[in-house]
C-alpha cells in the first residue's frame, strides 16, 4: 500500500469517526434530556390523564376503575359546597388580582421617583414572598382574631364599639383571605412593574416633560401604555396563584367557619383525603386544571409567537 | 426612572409637598408590610400571661425565650411533644438533595435544549414549560397511589422524589432561558477545537452559569421548603417536613393555646427562607421575575 492511499484511508477513517462522533454528540443532547422529559411526560401528562380517568370512574373511598360516565361531575356540580368554593374563588381571585395590581403599581411608581433607601424599602415590600403561606396564614389568623388582635387592640385604645371580626363572619371571611394574599403578593407585582418602568425609554419621557406634561399625565398616557405586556404577565401569574391557593386557606381559616371560605383547592383535598370521594375530588381537580389551562395556553401561545416574531 | 429635577434645582413648595407625600406613602406602606412579622417577633418573646391580659399587638414588657426553646424542643404536635427540631432536620434532608438534583438536571436540560438543538426540541421545551403551571391537585391522586405501589409513601425519600420531579420544569425553564443568550459561536468554537458535548458543557457553559445557578437554587429551595400540599399529602407523623408540622402544631387543640410558642415556631420554620432572602435577595427577585415574565 502506498503512502498516499494509506493517509487517504486514515483521513477517511477519521472523517467517518468524526461523523460518528457528531452523530453521537447530536444524540447525546437527546439522551441527556430524555430522563427528565419522560419523567415529566409520565408524572405530569400521564398523571393528568389518570386523574381524568378517576374522575369518570366509580371511585369513592378506594379507586374503582369501573366506567361511570360523567356521574362524578354531576355529583360535583350538584354539591352546594362546590358552588360556595367557586363563588369564593371568583370573589377571592378578582379582588386578589385587582388589589395586588393596584397596590403593586402604586408602590412601583412611588419607588421609581429617585427614592433614598430604595433598596431597603424594596426588601421590605417583597419579603412576604419568601415566607411560607402557613407562616403568614398563622400570623394573620391571630392578628385578625377579634379577641386577640386588631379588634382588641383598637378597643383597648378606647374605641369600645370598634368591630373587626370578619374572620369569624361567614359572609366576610373570604375578604380576610384577600387581605393576607394581597399583602403577600403585591410586593412581587411591585418588583415586576419596577423592572418594567426602568426599561421605559427615558428620552421620550424627558421630551414629554419638557413639553410641559405633568407627571401623572406622563404616567397615564406614555409610561403605563408602554408596559402593557407586564400587565398581562402579572394578571396571568396572579390568576394562576389564586386558583392554586391552598396553604393560605388551610392555615388561616381551614375553610371555615363551616365551609364559608372553601376554595376549589381545599375542596379537592377534603373530598379526596377526608370525605372518601375520590371521584368527586378528581373531577374538581380536572375543573381546576381546565380553568388554569384556559388562561395559560393562550398566554404561552401569544408569548411564543412574539418571540418568533422578534 | 424619572428625573424631574434636571431642569435646575426647583425646590418649590409643591415639589417639597410632593416628595413628602411620596415618602409618607412609602413609609406608611413599609410599616404595614413589616407589621405581621414584627408582631410575630414581639409575641414570640413575651410571656403567655402578658399576652393573655392584652393583645398580640404590643411591645414586650418582659423578654423571655422560653417560647423559642419550647417551640424547638417541647411543643406538642398532635400527641407527640418534642417540638419542631426533628421536623426541621427532615425538611433539610428532603430539600437539599432535591435542590441539588434539580439544579444538575436544569443545567443539562437547558444546555441540551439550546446548544445542541435537535428536531422537536421546542416541543419538548413547550411540554416541560406547561408542566410549571399545572395545578398539583390534578396529579395528587395518581402520585399518592404510585408512591404506595413503590412502597415509598410517607418516607422522606418519596417526598424528595416528588419535589424533585415537579421542580424539573422550572429549573429547565431557568437554565434554558439563560443559555439562549449565550452566543452559539462559543460552543461552535469549542467543538471545532475538538471539545465534545460534556467537555464543552464543563469548560464553557458551567463557568458562565453561577448567576443562574444561584437563582435556581434560591427559587427551588424557597419553593420546596415552603411546600405544604405535597408534604401534607405524602408524609405523616415523624416524617413531616417542618411547614406541615408547624401547621399541625398551631392547630393542636389539646391544652392551653400558646400564641408565643406558635409564633416562635413560625419564625423558626421561616428562618431558612428569610435567611436566603436577606443574603441573596437580588437573586430571589431575579428568579421570581425570570420565572414569570419570560413564560
Amino acid at each position: 500500500m502506498s503512502h498516499a492511499t494509506q493517509s487517504q484511508d486514515r483521513s477517511r477513517d477519521t472523517h467517518r469517526r468524526s461523523d460518528m462522533m457528531f452523530w453521537l454528540q447530536g444524540r447525546l443532547s437527546q439522551i441527556v434530556i430524555a430522563p427528565s422529559f419522560f419523567a415529566i411526560l409520565i408524572v405530569v401528562y400521564g398523571f393528568i390523564l389518570w386523574t381524568g380517568y378517576i374522575s369518570v370512574s366509580e371511585s369513592r373511598m378506594l379507586p374503582n376503575y369501573e366506567f361511570a360516565g360523567l356521574s362524578q361531575y354531576e355529583r360535583l356540580w350538584s354539591m352546594t359546597r362546590w358552588h360556595i368554593a367557586l363563588k369564593n374563588m371568583f370573589v377571592f381571585g378578582s379582588l386578589y388580582i385587582v388589589c395586588s395590581l393596584v397596590i403593586g403599581i402604586f408602590l412601583a411608581i412611588l419607588l421609581d421617583q429617585r427614592i433614598r433607601m430604595e433598596g431597603a424599602l424594596r426588601t421590605i415590600f417583597l419579603y412576604p414572598m419568601a415566607l411560607s403561606f402557613i407562616v403568614t396564614g398563622t400570623a394573620w389568623k391571630w392578628i385578625l382574631n377579634p379577641g386577640l388582635g386588631l379588634q382588641k387592640f383598637v378597643r383597648d385604645l378606647g374605641f369600645d364599639s370598634f368591630t373587626f371580626d370578619w374572620i369569624i363572619d361567614r359572609d366576610m371571611v373570604i375578604y380576610t383571605l384577600v387581605i393576607a394574599a394581597v399583602w403577600q403578593a403585591s410586593g412581587f407585582v411591585m418588583a415586576l412593574f419596577l423592572a418594567a418602568l426602568r426599561g421605559v425609554d427615558q428620552e421620550i419621557i424627558k421630551a414629554a416633560y419638557l413639553d410641559g406634561a405633568s407627571l401623572p399625565r406622563i404616567y397615564t398616557t406614555i409610561i403605563i401604555p408602554s408596559i402593557k405586556p407586564v400587565f398581562l404577565s402579572a394578571i396571568v401569574i396572579l390568576a394562576h396563584l389564586a386558583i392554586k391557593s391552598y396553604d393560605l386557606v388551610v392555615a388561616m381559616t381551614a375553610g371555615g367557619p363551616g365551609v364559608a371560605s372553601d376554595l376549589p383547592a381545599t375542596f379537592m383535598f377534603a373530598m379526596s383525603f377526608q370525605r372518601n370521594q375520590l371521584g368527586v375530588g378528581a373531577a374538581s381537580a380536572i375543573m381546576m386544571l381546565v380553568t388554569i389551562m384556559a388562561i395559560m395556553v393562550p398566554y404561552f401561545y401569544s408569548q411564543l409567537r412574539e418571540q418568533t416574531h422578534d | 426612572m424619572i428625573d424631574v429635577n434636571y431642569s435646575a434645582g426647583r425646590l418649590s413648595f409643591s415639589h417639597v409637598l410632593g416628595r413628602g407625600f411620596i415618602y409618607g406613602c412609602l413609609i406608611f406602606c413599609a410599616v404595614i408590610y413589616m407589621m405581621p412579622f414584627l408582631i410575630m417577633l414581639s409575641t414570640s418573646v413575651r410571656p403567655l400571661a402578658e399576652i393573655k391580659s392584652g393583645t398580640i399587638i404590643a411591645f414586650p414588657r418582659e423578654i423571655t425565650f422560653d417560647a423559642w426553646t419550647k417551640a424547638w424542643g417541647e411543643a406538642c404536635i398532635g400527641t407527640k411533644c418534642s417540638g419542631l427540631s426533628s421536623h426541621f432536620w427532615i425538611s433539610l434532608k428532603v430539600v437539599i438533595p432535591s435542590v441539588l438534583v434539580t439544579t444538575i438536571l436544569g443545567v443539562l436540560n437547558g444546555y441540551a435544549l439550546t446548544k445542541w438543538k435537535f428536531r422537536g426540541a421546542n416541543l419538548v421545551f413547550g411540554l416541560m414549560l406547561l408542566g410549571c403551571f399545572v395545578p398539583f391537585q390534578a396529579i395528587l391522586l395518581p402520585m399518592a397511589q404510585t408512591l404506595g405501589v413503590f412502597g415509598i409513601s410517607n418516607t422522606p425519600f418519596g417526598l424528595a422524589l416528588v419535589l424533585t420531579l415537579y421542580g424539573i420544569p422550572f429549573s429547565t425553564l431557568f437554565f434554558r432561558n439563560y443559555y439562549v443568550s449565550i452566543p452559539d459561536d462559543l460552543v461552535k468554537a469549542a467543538t471545532i477545537d475538538g471539545a465534545g458535548f460534556f467537555s464543552t458543557l464543563w469548560y464553557i457553559i458551567v463557568p458562565l452559569s453561577p448567576p443562574i445557578i444561584v437563582v435556581n437554587i434560591i427559587w427551588q429551595f424557597t419553593n420546596m421548603w415552603n411546600d405544604f400540599l405535597f408534604g401534607a399529602s405524602f408524609s405523616n407523623g415523624d416524617g413531616q417536613p417542618v411547614i406541615v408540622a408547624l401547621n399541625n402544631m398551631v392547630n393542636t387543640t389539646t391544652g392551653v393555646k400558646e400564641y408565643n410558642v406558635d409564633f416562635a415556631a413560625s419564625i423558626i420554620a421561616a428562618l431558612p427562607t428569610i435567611l436566603v432572602y436577606v443574603v441573596a435577595g437580588k437573586y430571589f427577585i431575579r428568579g421570581l421575575t425570570a420565572g414569570s415574565v419570560k413564560g
